[in-house]
């Protein structure tokens, strides 16, 4: 689905931009023609007729647009001319010309003045519209976890945000116009009845005779102004000519000597669909409803702009496998579950060692597995885990896709975890999926292997295991490579708690080299060398001597002009300790990794942040930047209010200028010390009000800390039915966990 | 407009073995600036009385809009055969058209007349927006038109 909505929407993006800004500039005229007429009702054609021939005496037609709009054509002496009309008075109020721009603007938006190629071009893209909203709006739903969700505030990255904030507003009006511009443009490629009739039959005899002026006519008098399109005024000089009457209901022919109406054509059914599509499309004569559309319209260029972002950010993540095999001639599948892309290097020295030994492989995030890799003989699972035992981003479907794929008996599985053994449910995640699988009916050609903080000599040995049953030497050496580092230099540091056997440092780091912004665009943008992040990203940081980054909670976004961490000293931490060390001015080596899922959601629903240490810093970040004064409350546990109460005079200064709304704080080391879990079942009641109100909960800190939490919240959430997972279903319970 | 003419002249020379006392017609229509999309117009000859008699050249890519041009389209019932292989495109606003076709002698000075319906989109429709009987005298004698058409002259 997401592929299906990426590859239409870049395939279309160009056209639909030209034709979103066109549609939204077309959109207004029906409201500017309202504007300028009046639109009576009661009147009657024959009464309009009195009114023109008044002013107009040589009127030879009278047009009424759906919008209302009253054109007399008339000749004079020598000179004709059109004339649009006060309906009420029949005076004329301007000649009736259509602008240059309009007509330009119009030829584009139909035709993109190319003609029938052109006409072609936008249907096709009016197309690819609709099954872009459709998807768009499906994929959202997916994304947000129902229909009734489809309100609630949203997470991602920045632009995803943006992109589904204007979808899902802009969805309906899209998808209107581009239903009926389907509808309009497959009318005029005749690939549908557009309910066009020929004229109705001339009458063979009329009455003949003396005419009867045209206000007294029977057959206009009983015709509503508002049903008219058109009346053609019968020649002087014909003495066998009669009006011709057009109206909402069909056309005919008027006697001009007894007033009767001749030969009337009811309107086809296929007309009527046709016109009703026609008026929802372009908005005339639904001025209100054009002006909507219009608005719409203008999301579908943000939409193709915000879109085609999104996809390219995606596709830069994604780590690319040279030589891959397709997923139908592969002999040899693995499949990497991958937070962030740390096990994608694994997967690749796997991948090209088998390669070199003749093997056809193919190399895919476990969220794409499939059916079509059912014939492999043999099956790799390179599963990282992630947080509390939890699927890695790329394996976030995993168990559910295993589930519909039919094992294959004949196929050898080979699960290999990474984990780090520090948390408690260390390689969690591997050992459910390969579980998962066995009980599917897959056979494992060798038992689960646990990987330790990415060990290469234990990747090593798994290589030769896995060589010696498929009768092959597999030399797999792997130096993790990371993703390209920038320089930071270190520009202030605060202590908290220095005398204590775990003293906690918040870090401030500025781009080095601190170079002025170079370039007008740079400037413009508010780019002060530093990389795009966000506060909730999270840095890596590659201590000198760690085989591996560590990764911190970013307290602060690019905007800011800085990168803030917060770290506590871990006994016989390699990487907490080198941070430690740091003077200001001296220099550390860090990557961004994105983290879009743990962010406060746009909208105006509470926020309720819990956190207990270091874990305030991307908590208070996020306070930092409530610039819109949204409600936060801020619940949050230390050890003692002398030694670590952390950014306490920020703040102070976010509860005095209402960024926070409410600090509430727990000491665990002080007399009567309690935990930031007790905090919240004192507070319950508010809590639950505020959780009942649509608030978005973010906690960050010690996994042991989320799990008091979790528990927590389930207690009080209990009497109203609710808990933390299906909050989290629903996203509005986001965990950073360490 | 050049392969245009190469087209009726085409349609004309297949056409003169059948009609044997024929002779080609220049019409040259010049259009108004009413600033609009291409003109559909339609030329063809009827008796006084404005029966019509035969097409003499349509203007205008699509025959779906061919009702437009009503008094033709009355006239000639929209057949095929009325027009078939003597149209061409439209014209534009300010744009002038010569086309040559091909009028049998026994039309000429025979109380016949040259009439020329014009409509354009979102615009009026224009039934005999010119008019001017077929005689030898009238050639080469601009006529006015009333709607779209600024001027109208045939040359025998």
């Amino acid at each position: 689905m997401r592929q299906l909505h990426s590859i239409a929407g870049l395939a279309i993006a160009l056209l639909v931009i030209l034709l979103g800004i066109s549609g939204a500039v077309l959109s207004v005229n029906p409201a500017l023609e309202r504007l300028a007429t009046r639109v009576p009702s009661g009147v009657s054609v024959a009464a309009l007729v009195e009114r023109v021939l008044l002013h107009y005496p040589g009127a030879e037609q009278i047009q009424r647009t759906r919008s209302g709009t009253v054109i007399v054509y008339y000749s004079a002496a020598d000179k004709s001319g059109a004339e649009r009309v006060d309906p009420m008075t029949g005076e004329g109020i301007a000649p009736h010309a259509q602008s240059p721009v309009s007509r330009w603007v119009k030829q584009l938006h139909r035709s993109l003045f190319l003609d029938t190629p052109g006409r072609v071009a936008t249907g096709i893209a009016a197309l690819s519209m609709l099954l872009l909203s459709v998807s768009g709006m499906l994929l959202l739903v997916n994304r947000v976890g129902g229909w009734r969700q489809l309100v609630r505030p949203l997470y991602g990255s920045r632009v995803q945000r943006w992109h589904a904030e204007v979808g899902r507003v802009a969805v309906a009006g899209l998808l209107l116009s581009a239903l009926t511009g389907t509808w309009l443009s497959a009318a005029t490629l005749g690939l549908i009845a557009d309910g066009a009739q020929t004229e109705p039959d001339f009458p063979a005899t009329t009455a003949g005779g003396a005419r009867l002026p045209a206000p007294q006519l029977s057959a206009l008098v009983a015709t509503d102004l508002a049903d008219l399109r058109e009346l053609v005024f019968p020649d002087p000089a014909d003495p066998g000519a009669v009006y011709t009457l057009r109206t909402a209901q069909g056309d005919g022919y008027v006697d001009p000597a007894t007033g009767a109406l001749l030969a009337l054509r009811a309107h086809s059914r296929a007309y009527n669909v046709h016109e009703l599509l026609y008026r929802l499309h372009t908005g005339e004569g639904l001025w209100w409803l054009g002006l909507v559309l219009g608005l719409c319209a203008l999301g579908a260029p943000w939409l193709a702009g915000t879109g085609a972002t999104v996809w390219w950010q995606r596709r830069r993540a994604r780590p690319r496998i040279p030589g891959n095999s397709t997923a139908q001639t592969a002999g040899t599948v693995i499949l990497v579950g991958s937070e962030n892309n740390s096990t994608w290097g694994f997967a690749r020295v796997l991948h090209d060692q088998l390669r070199k030994a003749g093997q056809r492989v193919h190399t895919t995030p476990m969220n794409d597995f499939s059916s079509r890799h059912r014939s492999a003989r043999q099956l790799f699972i390179l599963a990282a885990t992630y947080g509390d035992g939890d699927a890695p981003a790329s394996a976030s479907q995993f168990l559910a896709r295993s589930s519909r794929v039919e094992a294959n008996p004949a196929t050898g599985m080979v699960v290999l975890g990474f984990g780090d053994r520090q948390f408690p449910k260390f390689c969690q995640f591997a050992k459910d999926v390969e579980q998962a699988m066995i009980a599917q009916g897959w056979h494992p050609m060798l038992d689960l292997v646990t990987i330790n903080r990415q060990s290469t000599q234990e990747f090593a040995r798994w290589g030769a295991a896995v060589g010696e049953r498929m009768n092959m030497p597999l030399v797999l050496e792997h130096t993790p490579v990371h993703p390209t580092t920038i320089a930071l230099r270190l520009r202030e540091r605060i202590d908290y708690g220095l005398q204590e056997q775990e003293p906690t440092v918040v870090l401030r780091f500025g781009a080095e080299p601190a170079a002025e912004p170079a370039g007008w665009l740079n400037r413009l943008l508010g780019r002060r060398g530093l990389p795009r992040f966000e506060a909730g990203d999270l840095v890596g940081v590659i201590a000198p001597g760690s085989p591996m980054p560590r990764f911190y909670s970013l307290a602060s976004g690019a905007r800011d002009g800085m990168l803030e961490i917060c770290v506590r000293r871990q006994p016989g931490g390699l990487s907490s300790t080198y941070l430690h060390g740091l003077k200001p001015g001296d220099c550390i080596d860090a990557f961004i990794q994105p983290n879009p899922q743990f962010r406060p959601a746009s909208g105006r629903a509470p926020v309720i942040l819990i956190g207990a240490g270091t874990g305030i810093g991307p908590l208070a970040g996020f306070i930092r930047n409530n610039a819109g004064r949204y409600p936060m409350y801020l619940y949050w546990g230390g050890r003692d209010p002398a030694s670590d109460f952390l950014y306490e005079p920020e703040l102070r200064n976010y509860l005095s200028d209402r960024r926070l709304s409410q600090l509430h704080t727990a000491f665990s080391r002080v007399a009567g010390g309690v935990r930031v879990q007790s905090r919240l079942r004192e507070d319950a009641e508010h809590l639950k009000k505020l959780i009942g109100e649509g608030a978005q909960i973010l906690v960050c800190g010690s996994s042991a800390m989320a799990g008091s939490v979790r528990q927590a919240l389930d207690e009080m959430l209990a009497p109203i039915a609710l808990d933390v997972r299906s909050l989290e279903a629903s996203g509005r319970y986001r965990e950073d966990v360490y | 407009m050049k392969k245009m003419m190469v087209g009726a002249c085409l349609a004309g020379a297949f056409a003169i073995p059948a009609v044997a006392d024929a002779r080609p017609v220049v019409l040259t229509t010049q259009l108004q600036n009413y600033g609009g999309n291409g003109a559909y117009l339609a030329f063809y000859i009827t008796d006084a009385a404005g029966k019509y008699r035969k097409t003499l050249w349509v203007a205008g890519p699509k025959a779906k809009y061919y009702k437009h041009l009503s008094d033709w389209a009355r006239g000639s019932g929209l057949k095929a055969s009325e027009f078939d292989g003597i149209s061409g495109a439209s014209v534009g606003s300010g744009k002038a058209l010569k086309v040559t076709v091909e009028v049998a002698d026994a039309l000429i000075d025979a109380g016949f007349e040259i009439r020329v319906d014009s409509a354009v989109e979102d615009g009026r429709d224009s039934p005999a927006d010119a008019r001017t009987p077929l005689t030898k005298q009238g050639a080469g004698k601009p006529v006015k038109g009333r709607g779209y058409i600024q001027s109208f002259t045939y040359d025998l």
